[in-house]
């Protein structure tokens, strides 16, 4: 731990590692809490497995490996492939969990289909679009923080000001439209808000993790209190740090990736607050039922 | 003969992704009616964990025991997630988010403690290799045959048999485990081993597709199924079918495109039911936005009836019963009140061609039927 504090202050790579990984888990647990109150955990897994046909695309688009054009064929392939989900949800008898596993695992295959491809052309360059599935936090270049701090503040100055709208659809979808609310809208806007976490934080903690990020703290902090905004301020902060602690001791055990690390403390958090939470948690449960029967 | 068959490259790759279809679509079928199919993602990535462990006892990347403890971090991943969800603290789609990255983390983590040097990779349950997949072989009574695909043909053999003994029980608890408990039928059970059998085949599938791409073979042909048949035993038929063509063509497809084969296959059978989905004529998208519109016309044709009929001793009933007064007191826009106006005088309850509108008898009849005049 002190290797890593040491770390922190004389690696240039740990610092940025660090310091990204902070502002992505402050974001994936604000955005996180919505996705968890409104029943939507795997929406975020989908949308990582959705953007991977998106940064094929937009690599064989532009030819590069630079981030910007990457990121945005991700955003609007996930965007897509929430779309569809939505429809075959709403419209068919697949509902929500068939809905989620097709465009899941059809969108990963288009995107596997177009990586072949990409390859058998020869484009040698390809390479390393892969650490987009597990994550490559080495590879954080300082731009790269600044385009997440960005994201993040202006995603969460969003929320802040269309908070009431927020919580009415959160929470009582069908007063929020008698009262003049336009749900599709707040409804797209945070499905869009999840993407855009989901599509920065790839490059960090890779496909298959992300939507641990995305819904551990946020059911940890539920845990800890009933109301929204202490939720997403918990959230944000359980983040934050079970990133900024994962990425930190990853950076000072040789080897490790850091996406796992980040996940398992983010996991400890949660399987922890399930456990010992006051009041909601089991231990405390069962200690009250035993006074009651006692 | 069986040797021969497997000569050719391409005829035994597009074996191994049929069985693959075919073991996934057998307990795949419940899964998806009972709205568990998210659970085949969690099982095939979990995997990881118990494959790491197993490797870092043996240390062997071709014992078997890999299998078996894939298997079994597949059941540990459901048993956790409904313990978590039992706890009614999550619920349970939060409950699978939190279980199965967990355990694919500590998978990762361990081969980078432990297992640096061996050639065990992540990529090992998250993309398989179809295209290589028939290179190993094993002999059997004298036959040459991909080790994948027998293993595959066990698999698909143990899930038909679940299948086939368990068949009603399956039904009666996907459709109704109430009575399913009521009558003693046990669909926890049942349940746990239906996921079972699902963990299996991941695990046998792994080799060949991977575990996103298994979720394909898994609910891919299922939903083309659902989509388009009521029965369960034409649903299990249907996604067969599905699953043996996309093979297929799934191998055709990437070879003329020069891709991927594995992907091509989801694809062609992931194309299959988004046609279902847009084309089914009881399920489809278009017939139930047709019948929706239809249902729709039919009450504003109602509506319509009802309205002339209110108006029609009124004194100024023939000045209310022109088009213009649909717009002004049904709030209708000008191209609705022509289109229910016509239909209306299409099925006879509207006088032809009469302007003010005009209830023929039939129309009065219908009117009194739906708003019976007050005594």
């Amino acid at each position: 731990m002190v290797d890593a504090l040491l770390a922190l202050v004389t690696d240039f790579t740990a610092r940025n590692v660090v310091l990204g990984a902070g502002v992505l888990g402050i974001l994936c647990g604000a955005v996180g809490s919505f996705a968890v109150l409104r029943r939507q955990s795997l929406l975020g897994d989908m949308l990582a497995h959705a953007a991977l046909p998106g940064i094929v695309l937009g690599f064989l688009a532009t030819g590069t490996r630079s981030l910007p054009p990457l990121l945005a064929g991700a955003l609007l392939s996930g965007a897509a492939w929430a779309l569809l989900l939505q429809v075959i949800a709403r419209r068919t008898r697949l509902k929500d969990d068939g809905a989620t596993t097709l465009t899941l695992s059809l969108s990963f295959a288009l995107g596997l289909a177009l990586l072949a491809f990409a390859t058998q052309r020869g484009d040698a360059r390809y390479a390393g679009l892969d650490s987009f599935l597990f994550g490559q936090a080495a590879s954080l270049l300082p731009a790269d923080v600044t385009l997440l701090v960005v994201v993040a503040s202006v995603v969460i100055g969003l929320m802040a000001l269309a908070w009431k709208e927020l919580a009415l659809v959160t929470f009582d979808r069908a007063y929020a439209r008698t009262a003049g609310v336009s749900v599709v809208a707040i409804e797209s806007a945070l499905t869009v808000a999840l993407a855009l976490a989901v599509v920065v934080g790839l490059q960090l903690v890779g496909v298959v993790l992300m939507t641990a990020l995305v819904v551990a703290p946020a059911v940890a902090a539920r845990q800890w209190t009933d109301r929204l905004g202490h939720m997403v301020m918990v959230a944000a902060a359980i983040g934050a740090s079970s990133a900024i602690v994962g990425a930190a001791v990853s950076a000072s055990v040789r080897g490790m990736a850091t996406g796992p690390v980040i996940v398992l403390v983010a996991s400890f958090a949660a399987f922890a607050s399930l456990a010992f939470a006051p009041r909601r948690g089991l231990v405390w449960a069962s200690r009250r039922r035993r006074r009651r029967e006692s | 003969m069986i040797t021969a068959f497997f000569d050719d490259p391409g005829r035994a790759i597009v074996a191994i992704g049929a069985l693959v279809g075919i073991a996934a679509a057998l307990p795949g079928t419940f899964l998806v009616v009972q709205r568990r199919s998210m659970l085949t993602d969690a099982i095939g990535h979990a995997a990881l964990f118990g494959i790491v462990l197993a490797f870092l006892v043996t240390r062997d990347l071709h014992s078997p025991w890999l299998l078996a403890g894939a298997t079994a971090a597949g059941v540990l991943t459901v048993v956790l997630t409904r313990a978590v969800e039992a706890t009614r603290l999550v619920r349970n789609d939060a409950a699978i988010a939190l279980v199965f990255p967990a355990l694919f983390a500590g998978g990762i983590l361990l081969i980078n403690l432990f297992a640096r040097d061996a050639h065990l990779d992540a990529d090992v349950v998250l993309l398989g290799e179809i295209a290589f997949a028939w290179l190993t072989v094993t002999t059997v009574a004298g036959a040459t045959v991909p080790t994948t695909f027998l293993v595959l043909a066990v698999v698909a053999t143990i899930n038909a048999l679940f299948v086939a003994a368990f068949w009603k029980e399956l039904v009666l608890s996907s459709f109704d485990p109430e009575s399913a408990r009521a009558l003693g039928r046990a669909p926890g059970t049942l349940t746990m081993a239906l996921l079972a059998c699902t963990s299996l085949t991941a695990v046998a599938a792994f080799e060949a597709v991977g575990s996103v791409l298994f979720v394909a073979f898994v609910v891919a042909p299922v939903g083309t199924g659902l989509l388009l048949a009521d029965r369960m035993s034409r649903v299990l038929a249907l996604a067969l079918l599905v699953a043996v063509g996309a093979s297929a063509l799934g191998y055709e497809a990437a070879v003329a495109l020069d891709t991927a084969i594995g992907p091509a296959m989801a694809l062609v059978a992931g194309a299959t039911t988004l046609a279902a989905l847009l084309l089914s004529p009881r399920h489809g998208a278009i017939a139930s936005a047709l019948r929706l519109r239809g249902a729709r016309q039919r009450d504003d044709v109602r509506a319509l009836v009802v309205h002339l009929d209110s108006h029609r001793d009124a004194p100024d009933g023939l000045r209310e019963n022109t088009p213009d007064d649909l717009e002004r007191h049904l709030g209708w826009t000008a191209q609705r009140s022509r289109r229910i106006t016509s239909r209306a005088r299409r099925t006879g309850l509207v006088e032809p061609g009469a302007e003010p509108l005009v209830l023929t008898d039939e129309g009065t009849s219908e009117a009194a039927r739906l708003a019976p005049p007050r005594a």
